[in-house]
Order: structure tokens, then sequence, then C-alpha cells
């Protein structure tokens, strides 16, 4: 269900909890299952809880109380953008604006080639560095003006 | 303009990609304090005692002294006990926690060694906010280094002290700041608040004892350990001990975060970040991150950044979130975007603040929309009453808080927007 | 103790009371939704926020523990602010569906807002609507009244040991529900139910049929598994609507099984008996009360009259009542026959010989929760005894070792500390292994018959770990479940975990198998009455149910008295049962049910079950619990006990002048005393063979599935549509499966002595090599021989 590698990962993540703790790793073996898979189905979230020894609703229970988890299929890119009140002061409403122009979507839409979805993100611990948005929640990309934004989106078209 | 000690960001280059690193530490002085420790045999109370000399209080929000908690965990139990550091920095203006894991990770990483030593601790978890995946990734090669040169795992620097130290990252729940939210993310569950008593220092992580503090807290105490706890109070003031990272954000020239002395006027602090940007006036300012009441700009110029200082002036330091407004602003555009802001992250566990956050929200977003209704001012105002104090956790407060300082503060405003729908500003 | 004071009373209460248990003390209601007294503290709902003194802000009296002087105020103005705070935000999203919603009239919700809640909403907003999810056949739901208390979260975690249901999401954006596309299949989901205290869980089985303010609440007990848990029956013109749980903390506490909860839709069943019905001339018709049982007299006093008294066999069910029991062995043998039994599924009998009295749990039902060891021998204990492995896992949960010996190693849902799980012909052995672990450890001296059969066997690390186990823990209890009560060598399987409580000072425990298993004993409905310990009068001993039932026995009996059974799901061996039965020369079923009876029986006398008539159960631990009617007799069906006295009065036999079952209870009950006393598991030693346990080909390890257990739940056809119901399947072990080159889905064919049944092949690593696990009680696999044995196999 997840490859070797994956499971080598998550098995990293265990060893850092108690041996009857293993539930501990959900967080982390979800968020590697997902980069593997883009996304979590309901077959990826089972196959964890039987990985980890946890009831399934259990697993989804964690999957859907993060919100940086995707329960359902995203772009290959997906984008969010803080709009919280420090970001907005500084011009994180004008980049979520000019992203939604730029890939003719709005929030939660993925566009038409499947490369990109757009999202909404609350605050990113990084209040200083606005505009900033979350290129497929690993990337953090800072000071996102109109021209810094067009150049991201030609390194992803690339 | 005076040149302050610093205590966590001095002597870091921030232009070197590999200041950061071990090496570099090491030339800062760091595992010094560590190592005087061991070298001068300082016992456990001794240090929980300069703790408590220096005043340090809990640099995430609720500012409890660090060594009052400290004395806390019970000293003769015999099975494992737990140290978290708690880095999910995710209350909205805040960012000091991820420049000092971006560019002095191992200040953390001694500050929880110290704190391990002195509570008899054998494993401490590090809890990242999700978001800055780049910092969790620093983390985790950071402690890779401190193990690989014997600061972290057993009979540490040739002791008979042994610690290992783990990061365990979040994944997009701001609620998981709460220290007990923080503890059931780490046993893999929903961060959803637990009612205390019991205290954490008695059922913790995995319910054993727990003590946790903020990433900031923990990097204070390698210099109060090197330089003692008076000095460390003598950097600020009686009561409000040491230096702060204040983050500053919104309407200024040079966002960012400026590491001062407890009690530095407010003004000064503005100054340092370069200002109002565009010479503007200030409005208003959230002086401790968006949960904590605003103040109109008049009040703030003449406050000085300590807990004492900002609760008398009608706020709270908090976790030192600095939001500057300017007169542009739109206090209720402003408002509802907080609002918004808890109602999203509203773990869902109390009936007040599972309701009642959506409720404010939707309130405030029809007064934005035209559509407010001159008695929704009282309805909110006395919603916010109905949630603050009734919930499990501070989520509740949080979300109330904010409401009820701009209705005290700029309640014209939001009267105005109803009657003629739309902006004073 | 804590000295506070509540409302200005002053109390004293124990240390670690909440403020809520203070306030139950003094009688002081605090309202609530989230607490329940048997689950964990959530303080989620703030429903019961009070005033405290020199606390800033009002505390969840639920989570707030008291402390000395401290003083409470449940009803101030604070307090009832907050209360009506906290109503009002509870009220914002809930629906306004009252008038249709089943909850209506025994809703928390609807009761605290009476009295906490104001006519008139301030909230204008949009309200939230949550999609209803499908949690199978029993739970229906109505998402959108759901208020997030998690009762019926923490209700999985907690009491029933598998968490089926979560609460996904946050925010208000939370929703109760189980993982994607899956049912809640728990023998226990039914309790959440009750424990919703608003209208988004309901039955489903009983939805929309009444207004709850329209139904009588009559008190019964169950009749199913042997705790005898106390029941409320609900009843509208004269039909059984609901049961619910009559709450006795020393029995079932304040929970049902779903067997227990739900069996009522099958009093209600088509299948139902409304007269009387003969055969004539191989014509089934149906007649009047006098012609039918004139038709059994006669027949009855012909097989007497030619073949004596011994000729007739009786079988009773241990569903069956006391006063039912009594007067059917009472009939009999005033005709002269001690040929009467109830322990239908029962294969092995030797123990008779030896057995000292009763065999009942041993123990009062609460001391389960407080052992401190527990070994259970052959049980399938989660379906067999649902509310004791409720039981079981609290004890568990506050430290006990639990140990299994068993033939399946189906999930306890908790945690097992040691399994041995053997074949059917390994039992004896493994017992045998545990008890010389024992003696090698504490070198106490044992029965010399006993002694020279241990030489014989050698000591495994589990078997050694199980008897450390018992040993190193205390107090230890040893229990017999179902499959060792039906399992060929009962008598050593008995002997031996005797021996074993003997050397370990563990109490011994029988699970009775039905709700009157002890009762029946206490009847005398069995072969012999020394083993209820009632008078003899020198009489001898009768057949058991397996001589009666026995294809191949010699002194085959004539005519068959059958009372509430249904001879190819309730005996051991259906396929030599139906036989002889069919081969009789009169058959009369008393039954409730008309079932496949018109195939082997001459008369049949409709009779009312357990909500129809007055009658007593005898529990597993010994416990009278004697009930009312609680509707009246469906057509011109008859309490049992009634139709037996007017049969026995036809007979022309004497002492059948009974006007009440009191009258019956009481004269039985009266000569014998405390039933407590006639309680007991002990059994004379005997040698004890291991090698009669060898079979040589595949061994099938035969149960009775939850619903497939007694007349009335194999007719309930909501419990017919859950999981635990699915029609039989061959379960093999994956070496097996290889050996045979059989693939999932395969369709086989079975064959047990001169019957073969045809079924899917299932695959289950909780099966010992060589073993095909086959349930009784089906349609499907009537047509097999005992319970236990050799099969063959034959891919199809």
């Amino acid at each position: 269900m997840l490859s070797t590698e994956s499971l080598k990962k998550i098995d990293k993540e265990i060893a850092k909890y108690p041996a009857d703790q293993k539930q501990s790793a959900v967080m982390s073996a979800l968020a590697i299952a997902q980069t593997e898979k883009g996304w979590l189905s309901s077959e990826t979230m089972d196959f964890v809880a039987n990985y980890l020894d946890m009831p399934p609703i259990a697993v989804y229970e964690v999957a859907t109380f993060y919100n940086m988890y995707n329960l359902k299929p995203v772009g290959q890119y997906k984008i969010t953008v803080c709009t919280n009140l420090p970001c907005a002061l500084s011009g994180g409403n004008d980049a979520a604006n000019y992203l939604k122009q730029k890939l003719g979507i709005g929030f939660n839409e993925t566009s038409a080639d499947g490369r990109f979805t757009l999202k909404e993100g609350e605050c990113m611990g990084a209040c200083g560095d606005a505009p900033v948005l979350l290129v497929n929640n690993k990337r953090m990309c800072s000071f996102m003006s109109n021209e810094q934004i067009d150049r991201l989106l030609e390194e992803l078209k690339k | 303009m005076t040149q302050h000690t610093q205590v966590i960001l001095a002597g870091i280059d921030f232009a070197d990609p590999d200041t950061w690193r071990l090496t570099n530490y090491l030339k800062r002085g760091g595992y010094k304090a560590l190592r005087k420790i061991f070298s001068e045999k300082i016992s456990p109370e001794v240090v929980i005692d300069e703790v408590k000399k220096s005043a340090l209080r809990g640099r995430g929000g609720a500012g409890f002294p660090t060594g009052l908690k400290w004395s806390f965990m019970p000293r003769q139990y015999e099975g494992e006990k737990y140290l978290v550091c708690n880095s999910d920095e995710g209350e909205p203006g805040t960012f000091k926690d991820r420049d000092i894991m971006r560019f002095n990770p191992h200040i953390l990483i001694e500050g929880m060694l110290i704190a391990a030593y002195a509570m008899g601790i054998r494993t401490g978890y590090n809890y990242v906010h999700g978001e800055i995946w780049d910092v969790y990734e620093r983390m985790e090669e950071a402690v890779e280094e401190a193990r690989s040169a014997g600061f972290l795992g057993n009979n540490i620097l040739g002791s008979n002290f042994s610690f290992q130290l783990y990061n365990h990252h979040g994944y997009g729940a701001y609620i998981c700041g709460e220290e007990t939210a923080l503890l059931e993310s780490i046993e893999g569950k929903k961060g959803q608040p637990r009612f205390k008593p019991p205290f954490p220092a008695n059922f913790g992580l995995y319910g054993k004892p727990t003590t946790i503090n903020n990433t900031e807290t923990f990097a204070s105490v390698p210099w109060i350990i090197l330089n003692g706890g008076e000095k460390y109070l003598e950097l600020g003031k009686p009561n409000n001990g040491g230096t702060k990272i204040f983050s500053v954000s919104g309407h200024v020239n040079k966002p960012g975060n400026y590491e001062v002395p407890m009690g530095t006027p407010f003004a000064e602090l503005l100054e340092l970040a370069g200002g109002m940007r565009g010479g503007r006036k200030l409005k208003g300012c959230i002086p401790g991150g968006s949960s904590m009441p605003i103040l109109p700009g008049e009040v703030m110029m003449n406050t000085n950044m300590d807990y004492d200082s900002i609760a008398k002036a009608g706020s709270m330091l908090g976790s030192g979130a600095v939001i500057i407004m300017d007169e542009t602003t739109c206090m209720v555009k402003a408002l509802e975007r907080l609002a918004y802001f808890y109602y999203e992250e509203s773990c869902g566990q109390c009936t007040p603040c599972r309701e009642g956050t959506g409720w404010l929200y939707r309130i405030i977003n029809r007064i934005e929309h035209g559509k407010g209704r001159q008695e929704d001012l009282d309805l909110l105002d006395n919603l916010a009453d109905n949630i603050q104090g009734r919930t499990i956790c501070a989520l509740g407060d949080a979300a109330a808080m904010p409401v009820r300082a701009m209705l005290k503060h700029f309640r014209d405003e939001f009267a105005y927007h109803i009657e003629y729908k739309k902006c004073m500003v | 103790m804590i000295n506070i004071e509540i409302n200005g009373k002053q109390l004293e209460v124990p240390k670690g009371s909440t403020v809520m248990d203070a306030a139950k003390q003094l009688g002081i209601y605090i309202p609530h939704f989230c607490y329940h007294k048997k689950l964990s503290i959530a303080a989620n709902c703030r429903m019961c926020l009070v005033q405290i003194e020199k606390a800033p802000k009002p505390l969840p009296a639920c989570a707030t523990p008291a402390t000395e002087g401290m003083k409470i105020f449940t009803h101030s103005d604070q307090a009832v602010l907050a209360q009506k705070g906290v109503m009002e935000f509870l009220l914002i999203n809930h629906p306004l569906d009252c008038p249709i919603c089943d909850q209506g009239g025994e809703c928390q919700l609807q009761d605290l807002a009476v009295g906490y809640g104001e006519s008139a909403s301030r909230y204008q907003e949009a309200k939230r609507v949550v999609t209803n999810k499908n949690l199978g056949p029993l739970i229906s739901t109505d998402m959108t009244r759901c208020i997030h208390c998690t009762r019926c979260v923490r209700f999985g975690q907690e009491i029933a040991g598998i968490m089926e249901l979560g609460m996904s999401g946050r925010g208000e954006h939370s929703e109760i529900l189980s993982f994607v596309g899956k049912t809640v299949d728990s023998e226990l989901s039914g309790n959440v139910i009750d424990l919703c205290p608003v209208g988004a869980l309901v039955s489903k089985p009983f939805r929309y049929s009444a207004r709850t303010w329209e139904l009588s609440r009559r008190k019964s007990i169950s009749p199913h598994c042997g705790l005898g848990s106390n029941l409320i029956v609900q009843v509208k013109q004269n039909r059984v609507m609901r049961i619910l749980p009559r709450e006795n903390e020393e029995i079932n506490e304040c929970w049902l099984s779903d067997k227990d909860r739900f069996s009522y839709e099958g009093l209600n069943s088509e299948d139902r008996l409304s007269k009387p019905m003969i055969k004539r001339n191989n014509q089934w018709i149906t007649c009047d009360w006098q012609e039918a049982l004139l038709f059994v007299v006669q027949n009855l006093k012909a097989c007497v009259s030619q073949y004596g008294g011994r000729a007739i066999g009786a079988l009773g069910s241990p569903h069956s009542t006391l006063e039912e029991l009594y007067l059917l062995q009472k009939l009999v043998r005033g005709l002269g026959s001690n040929n009467i039994d109830h322990r239908l599924r029962q294969s092995d009998f030797r123990a008779d010989n030896y057995q000292q009295g009763i065999p009942w749990l041993g123990m009062p039902i609460a001391e389960v929760s407080n052992l401190k060891s527990i070994l259970i021998i052959g049980s399938n204990l989660r379906k067999d005894h649902p509310l004791l492995a409720l039981r079981v896992r609290q004890a568990v949960k506050s430290g006990a070792q639990l140990s299994i010996v068993n033939s399946t190693d189906d999930d306890l849902l908790t945690k097992v500390a040691q399994r041995a799980i053997v074949a059917p012909s390994e039992l004896v052995r493994t017992l045998a292994q545990i008890l010389k672990a024992i003696i090698e450890y504490r070198y106490v001296e044992i029965a010399d018959k006993i002694k020279e059969t241990l030489t014989k066997v050698n000591v495994t690390d589990v078997t050694r770990a199980i008897a450390n186990n018992l040993v190193s823990n205390q107090p230890a209890g040893i229990f017999l479940g179902n499959l060792s009560q039906h399992h060929p060598n009962y008598s050593e399987i008995f002997l031996l975990a005797q021996e074993i409580a003997k050397v370990t000072s563990a109490k011994l425990g029988v699970f009775g198998e039905a709700a009157n298993s002890v009762g029946a004993y206490v009847a005398g409905a069995i072969p012999n009455r020394k083993l209820g310990n009632l008078t003899t009068n020198g009489e001898e001993v009768g057949l058991n149910a397996i001589q009666m039932l026995n294809a191949e026995a010699v002194s085959a009996c004539k005519a068959y008295i059958l009372v509430n059974l249904e001879p190819e799901y309730d005996t051991y061996n259906p396929q030599s049962a139906l036989e002889r039965i069919k081969g009789a020369e009169f058959v009369v079923s008393l039954s409730s049910y008309k079932g496949n009876i018109t195939d082997y029986a001459d008369v049949i006398l409709p009779i009312a079950p357990f909500t129809e008539t007055s009658g007593t159960f005898i529990n597993t631990e010994g416990r009278v619990q004697s009930f009312n009617g609680v509707v009246s007799p469906l057509a011109e069906a008859r309490p049992a006990w009634k139709v037996l006295r007017v049969l026995a009065n036809l007979l022309e036999l004497k002492g059948f002048d009974y006007e009440t079952s009191e009258q019956v209870c009481t004269e039985l009950l009266s000569d014998y005393g405390n039933v407590a006393d006639h309680l007991n598991n002990r059994i004379n030693e005997f040698t004890v063979n291991l090698n009669e346990a060898n079979v040589n080909g595949i061994e099938r390890i035969g149960e009775v599935n939850i619903y497939q257990s007694d007349p009335i739940v194999r007719r309930a056809s909501s419990l017919q549509l859950t999981r635990d119901a699915h029609y039989p399947r061959a379960i093999i072990s994956p070496s097996l499966m290889e050996k045979l080159g059989l693939r999932v889905g395969d369709k086989i064919t079975i064959k047990q002595g001169v019957g073969e049944s045809q079924l899917e092949v299932e695959q289950s690593e909780s099966i010992p090599d060589n073993c095909i696990r086959i349930a009784s009680a089906f349609n499907q696999t009537a047509t097999l021989g005992g319970m236990f044995g050799e099969v063959s196999v034959k891919r199809m």
C-alpha cells in the first residue's frame, strides 16, 4: 500500500515514541503517506490504522482535524496563502487575489490542467514575511509580491 | 539608539546560512552553561533557584513564572517524566520561535537539556508548528548534530545525566499551541485540550508528569545559568525579568523580530521596526498576539513593553506579537478576519466555543457586508460574555476578548458600518 | 473525607469526589449532557457550570474535584446565567423538529430547554445541517440533532472496547461518524441509543413506530444469555414496541446487549403460532385447544400403555422458565419417565456421575470485575455473554491478567496476557499442561488419578505463563464457556479446571449458557434429580439429552415432548436429533413459533414467550428473578405452565392444581430452600484419559452464533441483518487452506456423519491448523452432525 521508502520513514518516526505508543506517529505517518500519494484516501487511512494498530476511525479523526491533510485529491501543487490579519495588513489578500486571477481559480479549486490547487491558510507563524504562502505544505515562500508570485508559478510550471 | 544586551539572538549572523550550526553555536559560547553545570556540579535545586531568581516568565503567552513551574514536577517520581517544548507557534502575529529555531536551534536544545537536568527528566519532545516544515527539518538536523557531538543521548559529556530529544511536527491546528491539546497531539490524537486539573505536572504526556515550556522560555535558560538569575532579572524590570523577542507585524516599515529588554517603551520598539509605514498614524495595536485585546494607538504610545505595564493599559503581553494597524485599517474587517480565524480553529469540543465562534463570525460578517443591525453590537458583547470563561481552554477567551475590546474602543466605527453599510475609513 | 458546602448545606464527601458526585449525594440536580457516571469525564457540554466561591469563573461540576471548605452554588445567579448561556448555544444549531423526533418526551435537551431555554431565539443566522450516517440495521441517525457530547464515542472506547464512532473535523464542522462506509458492529452498540441525550442516535427498529408517552413501562427479565439482564419492556396496545435496560448494578449495570435489546422483534414475528395444530392423515390442520390437548393425551397414554413410561422423552429449553420446566419434569415423571433434560447442546454427560451440585458462575457477576487473574476456557465470550465480556474488560482495565484457552482466537477487545489457541482435541491436554506447570511450581499434592495423567504431558511456554498468571495474581477466576460445555470431553475439561482452581486458590465458574441454565437444574429438568440436589425418591436415572437424541441408541424413545426448542438448531447433533425425532411414534411440540415443526411433530401447542407469561429465571450467579407477563398472549397462545398443568390434569396426574405460576414457584422453592446452598462446581476426581480426544481427520469447531441461539432471537429481523448474523461459512486457517488447495470464496462440501453441507470458504488466522469452524443453528448446517468431531472436505 505504501512504498518501502515511506514505511522506513514511518518506522523512524515510530522509534521516537515509547514502544506502546505507536499511535504517536500517526500525524507523521499520514504526512508521509500524503507525500507519497498526494492525498489520503480511505484505503490509505485504513492502511495507516493497521500499521499503527489504531482503530480506523481514530486515524480519520486525526486526518480531518489537522487541516494540512488532503482528504480529496489536489493538484500537483497545492498553494496555501495566509490571509490572516497580520498578513492581510501586509498584502496577504492581494497575493491571494493575484493568484486567483493568474490561475483562474478560487479557493479550494483546482486548475483545469490539474496543476494547481489554491487554499486559504491560517497563521503560519511567519507574519513578518508577509505575504507568505506554502507550496505542498512543505515549502514556505516569503514576501510574495506579484513579481515573486510570477516567478514561482513560472518555476512550478516547468 | 541604545544597544541592548541580547540573550537569545546575540551574535547571530543572519546573513550566514550556517549560523545555526553547532560549530557556530559553540563559537558563540554554546553549551557552556551545560558544561558549567557539570564542571561546577551545580545541583538541580540550584538550577531551579537561579531560574526563579531570574523572574523568567513563560514566553508562550500565559506568562507563568518558569522556575515555579519547574518546582511543581514531582522530584521523587520513579517512572518516566517528560519535557515538552511548545514550538507550535500559530498565534497570529507571532513568529519569534521560528527564528529562534531557524537561526539558533542549539540554544533551545541546551535550554531543554538544562531544564531536563533540573527536573530529572530523560525524554523530551519539541512540537514544531506544521506549517514551518523547513524549520522542523532544521531542528531534526540540529538534534542529530547534538546527538553526534554527545550533547544528547546517554551520559552526556561524561556525566550520569542522559536525555533524549525528539521533534514532533504539527499539521495545521492552532489549538495545539494550547499545552494539553499539544500533549494529546503528541499522543496521536486530535488536539483537543484537556480539562485541568489534573495539571500536566501530575498527568501529562502519556499520563506521566510533564513540564511544557515555550521555545523562547527554554532559549533564555542557558544565559541565566551562565550569568546568574539576578543578572537576567536586572536586564528587565522587577517581576518582568530579562529580554523579550517581540514580533512586530502589520503597518510598519521593517516587520520582524526584535529582542529588547522587558519594559522597553513601545515607541522605541516601533522605531526599531522602522516606524509606521508611509508615515501614517497608529490607529490601534494588538500588543500580545491576536487573542489579546486591542489598544488604541494613543494608549500604546504611552506604554512600556512588559507584562505589568501592558496589563495596566488594558491588554496582555501574551506571546509578544505586536500587530500594528494604521489609520487606514477598517476595524470591522480586521475583527471579521480574526473572528473567522477562531471559528476555523475552534476544536469543537466545548459548546460555547464550538457554537459561539461561528455565531460571532456570522454576525461580524453580516456587519462587514452591510447587513448589520444596531442590536448586533449588544448581542456580540453578550455572546462574548457567554463564551469567555466558560470553556475548557483559553480559545474561547481568545475568541471573545478581541470582540469585546474592539467594541470597547471602536464601537462607533461598528455602528457607522451598520448604519451606512460601508467603512468609516 | 472532605467537608464542603452546597447551596448552604454542609456535607462530607469522600476524597476524590467531584462537585457533581457531592451534589448527587444531597439529591441536588445539576443539569448536564456529556457527564455519565459510567464514562470518563469529558466536561465538554459545559451545561453543569456552577459557581464556586473564590473561583474567578463558573466551573463544570462534573470535572471539578471537591476540596476542603469549598462552597458551591448550583443555582446562584452566576451559575444559572452560565447554564442559560450554554443552553442557548446548544439550541442555536439544534433543529426544531421535536414533533417528529423519536427522542421527544425522553430528551434531556428538550427537558432542560424547558427550564433553561428562552421562548425565542436570538440566533438569526443559517442553521447547520449535518448529513445522516448509515451505522447499520440497529441505529438510526439524525446527526443535525447531535450536540457533540461524545458519550457514544467514549462508550465505544471505554465500555464496548472498540472505537467504532469518532468525532471528525473540528469546531462547528465536527461530526460524529464511523470510519468511511463502516457500520457499527459491536454486540453492545444499542447502548449508544440510551446514552445519546438527544435524538441523534435512535433505535432503527423502533423508529417512528410510537411516541414515548404512549408506551407503558413494564419490568421483565431477559430470557437470552445466562445473566438475566433486567429489562423495561415498553408496550403499546398489547404489543411489545421496545426494550430498554432496567438498571441493576449487580447484573447488567445500566447496559444491555443488542441481543437483549432488539430480540423483541422476534416476539412479533409472523411465524408466531396463533392456534394449536394437529396432523391428521398427514394433513396439518388448526384446531381448538380441547381437540389438541385430547389428541396429546390420547397418544401419550397409548405410548405409555404400549411401551411403558420410559418410552417418553422430554426436552425443555434452558430459556424456558423455572415453572415451565418444573411442570414439564413433573408431568413426565408422573408418566413414569425420568427422560428429561435441558442441556440440549451438551455432548458429554459423564461428569453427571461426579458432579456435587448445580454448576454456576462460582461468584456473583459483579465480582468478575474485581478479579486480578482470569482464565477463560472454551468460550466465545463476547458473543455468548456480551455483558460478562464487559466485566472481564473492566477487570483487565484495572490490572487483571487475562488468559485464554480456546479453539478460536477471537478479538476480546481487551488485553489478553496469554492465549493458548488449540484444536478442540487438544483442549484437555492443554489444561493438563497448565495444571502440571502449577504443580511443578508449587509442589502441591493432587489426587493420584490425575497425577498420573500429568506425567504424559509436557509444559509449554504459554501454558507455563498461564499458570504463572493464576498463581501470581489473586483473586483469580477460572471459567468454562459454552465451547467447553458443548465439548465431547466436557468432563475432563471440568475436572482439570477444578484441579487448576484448587491448586491456585482460584474460584471455578461455569458460564450459564441460557437465562435459566441454573434454574433448569433447580426445576429438576434433568434425568437425575440428584444433580439439582433434589430428593430423588430412589428413582432410576433417566436418559440425558444426548441419549434421547442419539440415533444409534438402543433404548430409543417412542414419544417426545419438546418445549420451546427447535431440535435442528438447538441440539448438539441436529442430524441424529432429527432422525430420532422423526422416527418417533408421537411428537408434541410446545412452541411459540411454527418454524419447521410440521416436518417432525404430530401436534403443536402454541405457547407464550416470556413477555406473555409470568415466570422465574435463575441466572448464572444463582439469583432468582421472577417477572410478570407484560402483554396478554397472542391470539390463542397460552403460557406453557398452564398448558402443562391442563395436560397433566387431562392425564389424570396428581398434584397439578395450580392457579398461578407463583404457586408453582412456591411449591418448588419452599422445600428447596436457598438456591445458593445448592450451587456447587465441585466434581469428584476420576482418571483422565488423554488419548480419548484423538481425532485423525479435520476437526470441526462448532459454535452457536450470537443471533442464532434461541427461537426468539432467530426471528429478530433487525439483528438478523447485522454482520454477526452472517450466513455460516467454513472458516479455515491459512495453512489448511493451502493444504486443501482452497481459495477464499471457494464453495466446498463438508461431510459429517451421514449429511453434508455446501459452504463458502473464509480464511482466518484465528483458527488452529487442521480445524474448520462451522456454526450450527443455521438451516445450512442443520444437515451436519455434532458440533465437534471429524469432518471431511470436498471442493465443489
